[in-house]
């Protein structure tokens, strides 16, 4: 199934803000998980697996490290969805 | 043709616990600099604070002994009244006789049936479950589980995974038979898919295939851990099993009084809690803030911690689940001892 940037972006804030308990207003494309969110490696498979359930993809161990930005999971996501 | 006479036993109950704690506590300030970490590092992916490393004259069998000693005399038995020891553990530095007849000799019943389990993390509850099933099929009366580990033997302290994870203790419950359901079924399995997540390398033969190396050639078989996998594992597939655990035993997660599963990582004890919606009512152990991961000692020193602090807890219920390398995993519901008289 297809998803947009725009639904996928929201449903990663709901996440985010849940696990690591970060306000959904603070969390834009361009923010970087580590420096801007403070969104640890744990913290970091947390959000992973909850988008994985919530968007029924998969995101490989080995994959995690390249999400970056919230942007970068943002694009992952929209692209295993399609 | 002649047919064979079946045995048949009782339900069993955890009578009593008993543990050791090495008396040497070692802040993280103590291991921050060899790995460059620091205290708030590690207290922010751990919760750890501290934790036991034994002495060198501190071995396997000196603090299985006295773990299980405690034990005993509060269980108000002797090593007379044993006819079992399980000994879960994957830090005795040898191959054979295994640790668990060492015990026995060592506490003076040199004649009891007596095997090592080697479930690593999951060890003490893999041990439970036997333990409950050998007086359910009439095996065995009374048994002693030990869950005991030294790895500060087999951890390298310039191992920014693991350096500050593990720690040393021993823990001991004394199983009997009971005429209630006091240790409910074991759910357990393993996902050897991902049996390099956790790894003591390299084998024994490795040494004889190089007989000219030298340990600092052949590297010892430190543990290994891929923190992540086993983070992942850990949090969404083990608050599965702990879930199923749970419906095996006819339990809803608010009639427990506690949660006491193995003390891996404070974080992954949180993150389960979050999704097995565990209640505020449940005390969560939390045992590894100050001693660290004990692998197969975490739970049963979780639990004698856990009751002195809330000694209503005795004779509740309570969730236990081990966990740890292979991956293997087992838990039970089971009544907490009553308080020792």
């Amino acid at each position: 199934m297809a998803l947009s940037q725009a639904d996928v972006l929201a449903g990663l804030k709901e996440i985010v803000e849940e696990v690591a308990g970060i306000p959904a207003a603070s969390i834009e494309l361009d923010k970087n998980f580590t420096d801007d969110l403070e969104v640890d490696s744990l913290s970091m498979v947390e959000v992973v697996v909850a988008a994985e359930e919530r968007f029924g993809i998969k995101i490989p161990d080995e994959k995690v490290t390249d999400l970056a930005t919230v942007g970068d999971a943002v694009n992952f996501i929209v692209n295993a969805a399609k | 043709m002649a047919t064979i006479k079946s045995s048949k036993g009782s339900e069993a109950q955890i009578v009593s616990v008993g543990t050791f704690r090495p008396a040497r506590l070692v802040p993280n300030s103590e291991i921050v600099d060899r790995i460059d970490s620091s205290d708030e590092w590690i207290q922010q992916r751990t919760g750890i604070e501290s934790r036991r490393f034994a002495g060198p004259h501190e071995s396997v069998i000196d603090m299985a002994q006295a773990a299980s000693e405690m034990a005993l005399k509060r269980a108000k038995l002797t090593i007379a009244d044993i006819d079992t020891v399980i000994v879960a553990t994957i830090t005795f530095p040898y191959q054979a006789p295994s640790a668990a007849t060492a015990l026995i000799e060592r506490l003076g019943n040199p004649k009891a049936a007596a095997f090592d389990v080697g479930a690593a993390c999951a060890g003490f509850c893999y041990g439970l479950g036997m333990a409950n099933d050998l007086i359910r099929g009439g095996t065995s009366k009374n048994i002693l589980v030990v869950g005991v580990e030294k790895i500060s033997d087999f951890t390298d302290p310039d191992d920014r995974a693991t350096a500050f994870i593990f720690a040393d203790g021993a823990g001991a419950v004394v199983v009997s038979a009971a005429d209630h359901v006091g240790i409910g079924p074991t759910i357990w399995g393993s996902d050897a898919a991902n049996r390099d997540a956790i790894l003591m390398e390299p084998a024994w033969t490795d040494y004889k295939k190089t007989p000219q190396s030298t340990i600092e050639q052949l590297k010892w078989p430190n543990i290994e851990q891929q923190g992540q996998t086993v983070f992942r594992w850990a949090v969404f597939e083990m608050s599965k099993a702990a879930l199923r655990t749970l419906e095996a035993a006819g339990v809803t997660v608010d009639q427990l009084g506690a949660f006491i599963p193995h003390q891996a990582n404070y974080r992954i004890i949180e993150a389960m809690a979050r999704q097995m919606e565990i209640p505020d009512s449940v005390v969560i152990a939390d045992d590894i803030k100050t001693n660290g991961n004990t692998s197969a000692a975490s739970i049963p020193l979780a639990m004698d911690a856990l009751l002195e602090k809330h000694p209503e807890l005795h004779g509740s219920l309570a969730l236990l689940i081990g966990y740890g390398a292979g991956l293997v995993y087992a838990g039970q519901v089971v009544q907490l001892p009553p308080a020792p008289k």
